[in-house]
Order: C-alpha cells, then sequence, then structure tokens
C-alpha cells in the first residue's frame, strides 16, 4: 500500500501532507502533553516493534504471503495518538532509508496508513467495546477493527490514485478494496492471535479501562456498528457500480495477455465521475460488501471463542452475576 | 550480528559522503520534484537525470549491483500498484511514466540513504524545523531496530529448535505468540532505556 513517488499530482500531495501534518502534530503536541515523559522511549521501541512485525510474513492461500500493517495493533496497544506517531514515524523512516513509499507521496502515505488506519481501527474498536464484553469482546473488537482498518486505508489509496488522474478509480477500487478485503482477514487473525498471546503472557500491558456496559449501552454499540457499515457501503456503492464488465473481468484476472484490448475497451474518458451503474450493479456492491463485514464479524467470535472459551472467567469483572 | 541491510554503504568516505547533509537532503528534494513535475513528453530531461544519477552512484563509490539489487527488489511493489493504470483510455503511456519517474525517484533515495548517516539526516532535519520529541522517536527507533531485529532472530531460532514441523494452524499461533513476545520485550525494553536515559540526566 505505500505509494511511490510519481504516482501523486501535487494537488493530492499538497492535500494529504496538509491533513497529515495537522494530525501528527496534534499527535505529537497531545503526547508531550499528556503522555509521561517514561512513554517517549516506549513509542520510539514500539514504532521499531512494528517496523520487525511488518518484516515478517504470514503465509496466505496459493503460497502468497502478506504482511502486518499494525496500525489497529498500535492503536490497541498504545492509544490513538501515540499510535498515529508510531506509525508515521514507521513510514518516515521506511520512505528514508529503504526508498520503501516516496518522499513526495509521504504525506499521502502517512495519511492513509498512519492517520487513517489506527484511527479508523481505534473507532471501530471502541464501538465494539461498548456491545461485546470482556477477554472475548475485546478480542472480536479487534479483529473486526483490524479488517476495517486496513480496508480502509486501502480506499483512501484507491481514492488518492484516482484524485490525481494516475489510475481510473474504476480500476483502483476494485483492485485495492479487494485485495485488502483478503488481506484484511489475515490482519485481522494474526492481530486477535497476538493481543491473546500478550493477554495471557502480559495481561497488564493491555489495561484498556473501557466500563462494562448495560444492556442498553449494548444494543446502542450495535446499532451504531451497523449503521456504520451500511454507511460506508452506501457511499462506496455508487462509484463501484461505473465498473465496466469486461473490466472487471481483465482487473479480477490481471491477465496481461489483455493488457493490449485493455485501453480501447474502456470507453470512459480519464477521471470521468459519472454514475451509469444499474441498480443490480449497486445491489451487487452492496450485498458483497455486507457479505465481507458480515464474514469477518462471524470469523472473528469464531477465533474469539475458540481463543477465550465460555466457562473461563479470567477477568474478574467479567461475571455477569456481580454488575 | 551485523544487520547493515537497510543503509550498508552510508559510512564510506567518498567527496559525495563528506558533503554535509544538508545538501545531500536537499539536492534530494529538488531532483524528486523535478523528476516528478516534469512532463513525460520531454524524454531528454529523464535520460539527463538518469545519467546525473549514474555519474553521483560512480563518485559515490557506492557499487551498482547493490543499487540494481535493491531497486529490483523495490520495483515489483512500484509495478504493482502501476498495472492498475493500464486500464483506461492511453494507459499504457501513464504506466510508461510513472514506471521511469518512479524508477528515478528510488534510485535517488536510495543514493541519498547509502550516502548519508541517518544520525546527520536527523540532525539536519532538526535544524529545518521537525520538533525535537519526533527527532527523539525517530533516534531511538533507529537505534533499537536492529536490536529487535536480533531479538526477533533469537525467538525464531528457539522456536525452531524446539518445533520440528509445524501445521498451518499452530504457524500462525507461533507467530502470533513471536509477534507478542516482541512487544512484551520491547516494552520491557524501554523500560530499562528510561531508566538509563533519566541516570544521564535526559529531560
Amino acid at each position: 500500500m505505500h505509494i511511490p513517488d510519481g504516482f501523486l499530482d501535487a494537488k493530492t500531495a499538497i492535500a494529504t501532507a496538509t491533513f497529515s501534518f495537522a494530525g501528527l502534530a496534534t499527535s505529537l503536541r497531545h503526547a508531550s502533553r499528556h503522555l509521561p515523559g517514561r512513554k517517549i522511549p516506549l513509542i520510539g521501541l514500539a514504532a521499531a516493534f512494528i517496523f520487525v512485525a511488518q518484516m515478517l510474513n504470514f503465509p496466505v492461500a496459493s503460497g502468497t504471503s502478506g504482511h502486518l500493517l499494525g496500525a489497529t495493533l498500535a492503536a490497541v496497544l498504545l492509544g490513538p495518538s501515540a499510535a498515529v506517531i508510531v506509525m508515521s514515524t514507521v513510514l518516515i523512516v521506511q520512505a528514508l532509508l529503504f526508498a520503501d513509499g516516496g518522499i513526495l507521496a509521504l504525506g499521502a502515505n502517512v495519511f492513509n496508513m498512519a492517520i487513517v488506519g489506527p484511527l479508523c481501527g481505534y473507532g471501530v474498536y471502541r464501538l465494539m467495546r461498548v456491545a461485546f464484553r470482556g477477554e472475548y469482546g475485546r478480542l472480536v473488537s479487534v479483529g473486526v477493527a483490524s479488517w476495517f482498518s486496513t480496508v480502509a486505508a486501502a480506499i483512501f489509496c484507491a481514492g488518492e490514485l484516482a484524485w490525481s488522474g494516475t489510475v481510473a478509480w474504476s480500476a483502483a477500487f476494485p483492485a485495492m478494496a479487494g485485495v485488502h478485503m483478503a488481506t484484511g482477514l489475515g490482519e485481522a487473525t494474526i492481530t486477535m492471535l497476538v493481543i491473546a498471546s500478550i493477554a495471557r503472557t502480559r495481561p497488564g500491558l493491555l489495561n484498556d479501562k473501557i466500563p462494562q456496559a448495560t444492556g442498553r449501552e449494548r444494543s446502542t454499540g450495535l446499532v451504531l456498528v451497523s449503521l456504520l457499515i451500511i454507511g460506508l457501503l452506501l457511499l462506496v456503492a455508487p462509484h463501484a457500480s461505473q465498473l465496466p464488465d469486461g473490466l472487471e473481468k481483465v482487473a479480477s484476472s490481471l491477465g496481461f495477455e489483455h493488457r493490449s484490448t485493455a485501453g480501447p475497451m474502456v470507453s470512459t474518458p480519464l477521471r470521468d465521475y459519472r454514475m451509469p451503474g444499474t441498480e443490480s450493479d449497486s445491489t451487487a456492491t452492496i450485498i458483497a460488501g455486507l457479505v465481507g463485514a458480515v464474514a469477518v464479524l462471524a470469523l472473528s467470535s469464531i477465533l474469539a471463542r475458540v481463543l477465550v472459551p465460555r466457562d473461563r472467567t479470567f477477568p474478574p469483572q467479567q461475571n455477569p452475576g456481580k454488575v | 550480528m551485523r544487520h547493515d541491510f537497510l543503509d550498508r554503504y552510508s559510512r564510506l568516505s567518498s567527496p559525495i559522503h563528506r558533503l554535509p547533509a544538508a545538501v545531500k537532503l536537499l539536492s534530494t528534494l529538488c531532483i524528486i520534484v523535478a523528476v516528478v513535475a516534469m512532463p513525460f513528453t520531454e524524454p531528454w530531461f529523464f535520460a539527463v537525470a538518469f545519467g546525473l544519477l549514474l555519474v553521483l552512484m560512480a563518485v559515490s563509490a557506492i557499487p551498482w549491483t547493490f543499487i540494481f539489487r535493491r531497486l529490483v527488489l523495490l520495483e515489483p511493489l512500484a509495478l504493482g500498484i502501476a498495472v492498475m493504470a493500464l486500464f483506461q483510455t492511453n494507459g499504457t503511456m501513464i504506466f510508461l511514466a510513472i514506471l521511469t519517474k518512479s524508477t528515478l525517484c528510488l534510485f535517488t533515495v536510495i543514493l541519498l540513504s547509502n550516502t548519508t548517516p541517518f544520525e546527520d539526516l536527523l540532525r539536519s532535519l532538526g535544524r529545518i524545523g521537525v520538533p525535537r520529541i519526533l527527532i527523539t522517536i525517530l533516534a531511538l527507533m533507529y537505534r533499537y531496530l536492529f536490536v529487535l531485529i536480533d531479538e526477533r532472530e533469537r525467538l525464531t531460532r528457539a522456536r525452531m529448535s524446539r518445533t520440528f514441523t509445524a501445521s498451518r494452524v499452530r504457524r500462525w499461533q507461533l507467530l502470533a505468540s513471536l509477534i507478542g513476545q516482541l512487544f512484551v520485550r520491547s516494552t520491557e525494553r524501554a523500560e530499562r532505556i528510561y531508566a538509563a536515559m533519566t541516570a544521564r540526566g535526559w529531560k
């Protein structure tokens, strides 16, 4: 998802850099006011930790492998403002030392992976925590939040490429969102397993002071989460629906033999934002997105149930009789 | 063990290495801005830029094989995004343009990071107004990155000496507990570093 130099035009680079600068400056100010000095070395070490964790590959189906983004992991472990600093630091070092991600595209990369990623992940996590309690609830929330933050960062990345006129939105959006809806599952699984492993060995490091929710708050949380999902889909679906059928086939297989025919096949001019999508197209996209979100929720709750059996009562306040 | 895969040649002593870091940072920015902003209808410009970078590489005495290997390593990442550009009118032209531009920019940054020690780069970043707290965090990250890579290798070695083969499910669990353990050790190390820093009069 690291955008190299040469892919963004001036307006996109400047706009994203402005947002990133504001976000990072706010987080730094918040950190220097509210974080104790003791935590400063931890942020540096956490950035090195995320860098190293991103280098570890996890196996994905058919011999390919993906790697962790870590935005939600950082946000859940360290809190949102520290996570913004940690992820920005990782991206700055990757751009300056490893040439991974461009220098002029640094603003966009920081925006996608260090601002949108952690904040979206943390927001979904906090919302979900209202509805899902205890150790089990924490793992479900972490899983769903990491999937959402990965997909959100990818959609923003596609949006920036399209806004620059480098890549047509009709090609960038399905490719980026589709690929990251799949790798997001890996991200969700590994983040849940990491949090579960830290909870087992060092529960003190996960001192999130989220108060226990009442039944009413739980249903409010569920409604908010479903509204969020539906809103996201309604926002995204009209754009996706302009995808021509032939193009979809080519884009999904990425067949190189089709490359020469791909150009003329697309009759719409560059950066055409008309929405000629038929009713069935947008319905299909909404259904696909809903199926994705529901699948993530189901998979996360199954995995969380495997990791935290129902009869286990290790956080004492989890016992509903005492609430 | 020495992990110098990031900036292996940054401590050589060539005329380019001896230049002040600020000069190199500024000229890198200039080259990248020029390459990105120049329209692709002027192919001579990109040839000249490539020639200039080749001259800089020769003067800096960094082996061309190292730079070539690094480019081959990073090019697929750019290619993955660039392929999406093909699916539009005039796609091949845009594809070639962004690939040329991003390759030249990659070359420039690889030259920068291998002719300038990171601490010099940080010092000049601090001088142009990057907040001190961010510089401290960047410096700490660079200092302990290699320590954590060592730690990861120790954990991996310990795991490999105890498990002969692992099933698919077990592999995920092992990877997760490795990452979790790495975080636990990072926080413990951060506590010790903080104690050492305050003992030496930090803040």
